[in-house]
């Protein structure tokens, strides 16, 4: 029988693939939609990994997030030096990234930090930012900036670049006698970060030296060799990140933070933060399983209609074998073999194509949107996705087999023209 | 055609002498499709004798088809009684009937008779593979069923052993009913239906064709009904029954529900 149902297919292997290709096409798009998904989610989630607690000015956790991490909106307030340095001299605190924002330039935010930022600053799955080209801050003028910054600007290492005071897209006040100098451009990490302008703490406070009032003072104010001679230091920062000897104390150290006497602190876990966040653009993450649910119901109806459109052309060869003495049973056991078996070769080219598709994509992804997408076996939803395909494709099989099932011998005996 | 009882009958159902037993047996019968109301075939009386050869022709919508699928099971009768080499077709159930039509019944139709994606030698033992009965009769006659294969196809004249390689389709029309006679007749079955198996030959093939079937159906022990619109054959047979003559059912109803 499936030696009879394996020559028959293959007589008729153009609708055959075409069948089967409706199923490859719709596993390999709901895997790759699924992937694509989970990694995004992964990907957002992980914007920022490796920190243990974002403190800032005490407001909402998910405004201190937008902020401090996506540079979205701004802080109502900052945090001063002293609390800062208090933070950082806790027992239970490992490293610590002071952030001040509050400048821009063509859009994109100009963040004052020092080089702890790029020697404990973590996204994805504990990757660290690395230089394309150039090096990190050496000169109180120095910029470091992220790769979209680089590619929409045209930036090239040592451009200069003029911050404007405030964040808006308008015309700003600029501060345009200390312009910095690109000494080094970011790789893609697909976070903020490659939106980003990086600093030092000192270039902020240069900046602003001549700055009162909202406006630049009269004259021709500080030139740079003063103030890279002056010790600049900063008076308040915006948010820092920290991170903890033991992610045991976590609880405690926020706590401690929220509850800090001399300034009202704000600390957030970022994993929950962001999972907040997430939350609140799941209508997104519904789209993309609507597409894919859509995408596989659309391939079983194709292989249904194959396999239908199919069977009135074979209607004389199941009379034929009806004649020979098959019985119905056989004739379903046929239509069922060549179901079972285009579901299983469109389930397996399927997956096949979907790894192809991620190999290929992952490059183009990674480099416009910093997703990585890495090749790896389906997972447990994965495999109940491809089972439940499976199964449809053989309830798509049996449909055109029990129509057969019931019709097959009297076509054949009645077939004359 | 609408008034049946003026056509005086030709040879109507006289049983054809004491050639042996009676392979077909029908009494009474009385069919009517499920929707309608009244009967497309009544038959009183008819016998068909092992070794029989014979030619059924009338109209179409005459009830040809139906008188064919009552006697193949495939249909079952409302009234009456089919006996089939002695099996009474009305006790027969589902399965049964398959198995019954499988074990003594070969069939040829008009053409498309052979599966294109099978070879030669596969389509005629496909018979083979669903009955144990007509397999184990096959290898009484031959050796193995291979040869048996070969002895059918070589009895039809078809040029062994270039024809087993080729492809079906790439057949001549003859060729592909010869091979479809081989395959009926393959585990001697009791009956050979044949349904107008010469319509798409030329009259040249035809008497060939009709030659050829005829000396097999004579080794072979088999009975025969031949069904055809085409006259001309007629003669060739033992007997010649116009299905007019003893169908009573009215045949206006006919050519509404029985031809498609």
């Amino acid at each position: 029988m499936i030696k009879l149902a394996y020559k028959s297919l293959t007589n008729r292997w153009q609708s055959a693939v075409l069948a089967a290709l409706a199923i490859t096409m719709s596993v390999a798009l709901i895997l790759t939609v699924e992937k694509v998904r989970r990694e995004a989610r992964n990907s957002f989630t992980q914007t920022v990994s490796g920190t243990d607690l974002i403190i800032g000015a005490r407001s909402g956790s998910v405004q201190l997030l937008l902020y401090s991490v996506f540079r979205i909106g701004n802080a109502t307030n900052n945090i001063s030096m002293e609390s800062v340095d208090d933070i950082r001299d806790r027992a239970a605190v490992d490293w610590l990234i002071p952030l001040s924002l509050g400048d821009s330039h063509a859009g994109f935010r100009v963040l004052g930090t020092n080089e702890d930022y790029f020697s404990h600053y973590r996204f994805g799955s504990d990757q660290q930012i690395q230089l394309s080209s150039g090096y990190l801050f050496n000169d109180l003028f120095d910029a470091v900036i992220g790769s979209q910054v680089a590619k929409k600007l045209g930036y090239k290492l040592g451009d200069e670049i003029v911050a404007a005071h405030g964040t808006g897209r308008v015309a700003l006040v600029k501060h345009e006698r200390q312009p910095f100098v690109v000494s080094g451009i970011l790789k893609p990490t697909g976070t903020p970060v490659d939106s980003t302008i990086h600093v030092s703490l000192q270039g902020i406070e240069a900046m602003h030296i001549d700055w009162r009032n909202g406006a630049n003072v009269k004259g021709a104010g500080t030139d740079a060799e003063t103030l890279r001679s002056m010790e600049l230091k900063p008076t308040a920062v915006t948010a820092v990140l920290v991170g903890l000897k033991s992610r045991a104390q976590v609880f405690r150290e926020q706590r401690a933070i929220n509850t800090y006497r001399e300034e009202p602190l704000l600390a957030i876990l970022p994993g929950v933060a962001l999972q907040e966040l997430w939350n609140l653009m799941s209508v997104a993450e519904m789209a993309l399983m609507i597409i894919s649910i859509c995408v596989v119901v659309a391939g079983l109806v194709n292989l249904m209609s194959v396999l239908l459109a199919g069977l009135n052309e074979r209607r004389r060869e199941m009379a034929i074998l009806r004649s020979t003495g098959a019985r119905p049973a056989h004739v379903f056991q046929l239509l069922c073999i060549e179901s079972t078996l285009l579901t299983f070769i469109g389930i397996v080219a399927g997956l096949l194509f979907h790894y192809l598709l991620i190999s290929l994509g992952s490059v183009f992804l990674q480099e416009r949107f910093g997703l990585s997408l890495n090749l790896s076996l389906p997972n447990l939803r994965d495999i109940s996705i491809l089972l439940a395909i499976a199964l449809a494709g053989l309830i798509a099989g049996t449909l055109p087999a029990l129509q057969a099932y019931r019709t097959s011998l009297s076509d054949g005996l009645s077939q004359r023209h | 055609m609408i008034d049946s009882e003026s056509n005086s009958s030709e040879d109507a159902p006289i049983a054809a002498g004491n050639r042996g037993k009676a392979i077909v047996d029908i009494s009474n019968l009385s069919f009517t499709w499920p929707s309608d109301s009244t009967p497309v075939l009544q038959i009183d009386k008819l016998q068909i004798h092992q070794g029989e050869r014979v030619f059924i022709n009338g109209p179409s919508g005459s009830g040809k088809t139906t008188l064919l699928s009552l006697i193949a099971a495939v249909l079952s009768a409302t009234s009456g009684s089919i006996r089939i080499d002695d099996i009474p077709l009305e006790t027969l159930h589902r399965g049964h009937r398959d198995q019954f039509r499988a074990d003594r019944i070969g069939l040829v139709f008009q053409q498309f008779n052979l599966l294109p994606f099978l070879s030669v030698s596969e389509n005629v033992q496909l018979p083979c593979q669903f009955s144990s009965r007509r397999n184990t009769r096959a290898l009484e006659s031959g050796n193995s069923l291979n040869e048996e294969t070969d002895r059918l196809l070589r009895a039809m004249h078809l040029p062994l052993p270039e024809i087993k390689h080729k492809p079906v389709t790439r057949l001549s029309v003859g060729q592909q009913q010869r091979v479809a006679v081989a395959r009926a007749l393959i585990g001697r079955p009791s009956l050979i239906i044949a349904d107008e198996p010469t319509s798409a030959l030329d009259t040249d093939s035809r008497i060939a064709f009709l030659d050829l079937l005829f000396s097999e159906i004579e080794s072979s022990q088999s009975t025969l009904i031949f069904v055809s619109h085409d006259q001309t054959l007629a003669t060739a047979f033992d007997r010649q029954i116009d299905l007019r003559t003893i169908n009573r059912a009215n045949v206006e109803n006919h050519m509404a529900t029985g031809a498609s």
